[in-house]
């Protein structure tokens, strides 16, 4: 059997192929801008947090809920405080890579969409896990909000 | 010409009261030529949204573990980020960083593993600093390369490797630092919970369970020497000449153990077990006891 990678949605391998053609010392200023730029929680969220699900899988806090439109659209929202920028680039790059996306497109993204941002030498395994962790969460949720 | 230590009340209470500095001290200090401030962090992204001004970062991930071994960098890889940061052998490195100096102390140990000899710690860290509303910078310092020489590693005093700590179950008092949950096995059997790099939980056979944050204030910064005297000497019964050995998950959370033991309070055998619980957790056929008490020392086979 020959290996083959699962393709990533067009906006995904466009970050992807961001991170990669950036020489090594760069590619953490990058994941820098994506922290930078992770919309705020809509108000309606702000004011129950209760309704976002956790993901203990990050060493820092983070929440995150997704939304389900009547056209399938996904809509990705997540919470995570100022002084965890890692683990907010990686909320980052899945909020653009992914928001807007079809239900089912959300569900094709592979799980190995976090060993696929060179950022392995940069970053440890287990902050990865981390995105894994919030990846596989959104998954779960979108398939028990499409059902 | 030394730089002076910190003075301050609650730090001359300690055992060695120079290995601590206060964030004021640090304000007053930070241009001083002979002073290089550091910041080690859990979170590799945090210095560059903003840190002290003047300080340098160094990552426990990328600059002080080898890449490819599991260990740390030897002489000539150390003399280099070293140099690379500005850092002489005679510098005085005051470090700092974030989850209550976790990742500080881990940098401030393995410094120590290549005999550096004046190396601090800012009490409070990064949080403290930026609670109190000091200016912090993302301007990237480019410092004169410093001229460090290689230095042999010596883990010998203050690391313990995995046959070691084997060896001394039953007659090394250990300590477990890590939450109670991953101390009693709980963790790893919790429904949807994360593994956390290991295959198996629980603790070491006659580990006690301290969890580092014993140590520390609400605010992060250390506990007063009384204070800690109490819950390691008093409630543990330890003695200040005595081997003792402690461990975490990587050996993070026991550098600030290991210092407080170390410098705060004075021991003067204390190894830190790196390898910690992503070692012993996987290793084949090491004794593990799950649930709250410390358990015995297996038998001899």
């Amino acid at each position: 059997m020959t290996e083959t990678a699962t393709e990533l949605p067009a906006a995904l391998q466009e970050i992807v192929d961001e991170f990669a053609e950036l020489p090594p010392q760069d590619r953490l200023q990058l994941l820098l801008e994506f922290s930078n730029g992770l919309p705020e929680l809509p108000s309606r969220f702000q004011d129950h947090p209760e309704l976002l699900e956790p993901v203990p899988e990050c060493q820092s806090p983070i929440f995150l809920i997704t939304e389900v439109e009547d056209d399938d659209t996904v809509r990705l929202y997540f919470s995570a405080p100022p002084e965890a920028p890692t683990t907010r680039g990686f909320a980052g790059i899945l909020q653009e890579g992914l928001d807007g996306a079809s239900a089912d497109v959300v569900a094709g993204v592979p799980s190995d969409l976090p060993l696929r941002l060179s950022l392995t030498q940069a970053v440890s395994p287990l902050r990865l896990n981390g995105m894994s962790g919030m990846l596989s969460r959104i998954q779960r949720q979108v398939a028990e909000k499409t059902n | 010409m030394p730089v002076p230590n910190d003075t301050s009340a609650k730090f001359a209470a300690y055992a060695h009261p120079g290995r601590l500095v206060s964030t004021e001290w640090v304000a007053e200090h930070a241009k001083d030529p002979d002073v290089v401030l550091v910041e080690s962090d859990e979170d590799v992204l945090l210095y560059e949204t903003g840190h002290i001004p003047g300080a340098v970062k160094v990552d426990w991930h990328t600059e002080l573990n080898d890449p490819v071994t599991r260990d740390y960098v030897d002489g000539e890889a150390f003399a280099r980020l070293m140099s690379d940061k500005g850092i002489g052998r005679d510098s005085t490195i005051v470090v700092y960083g974030d989850k209550s100096n976790w990742w500080a102390a881990y940098a401030l140990w393995v410094f120590t593993l290549f005999g550096h000899e004046d190396v601090r710690l800012m009490d409070g860290g990064r949080a403290k600093w930026i609670e109190e509303g000091r200016d912090i910078t993302t301007e990237v310092p480019s410092p004169a390369p410093g001229e460090y020489p290689v230095v042999a590693r010596d883990d010998a005093r203050i690391r313990a490797y995995l046959p070691q700590v084997r060896e001394s179950i039953g007659t090394v008092p250990m300590i477990d630092v890590r939450s109670d949950d991953e101390y009693t096995g709980r963790r790893t059997h919790m429904p949807n919970y994360p593994e956390e790099g290991a295959l198996r939980g629980g603790h070491i056979p006659t580990a006690r369970s301290v969890p580092w944050a014993r140590a520390a204030n609400e605010d992060g910064t250390f506990k007063s020497a009384d204070e800690l005297r109490t819950i390691y000497q008093q409630e543990l019964g330890l003695e200040p000449n005595q081997d003792i050995i402690a461990y975490c998950r990587i050996g993070e959370r026991s550098s600030h153990t290991w210092f407080v033991l170390e410098h705060l309070l004075g021991f003067d055998n204390v190894r830190n077990y790196d390898g910690s619980w992503t070692e012993w957790g996987n290793a084949v056929r090491v004794p593990i006891v799950q649930g709250d008490e410390p358990g015995e020392a297996p038998a001899a086979s």
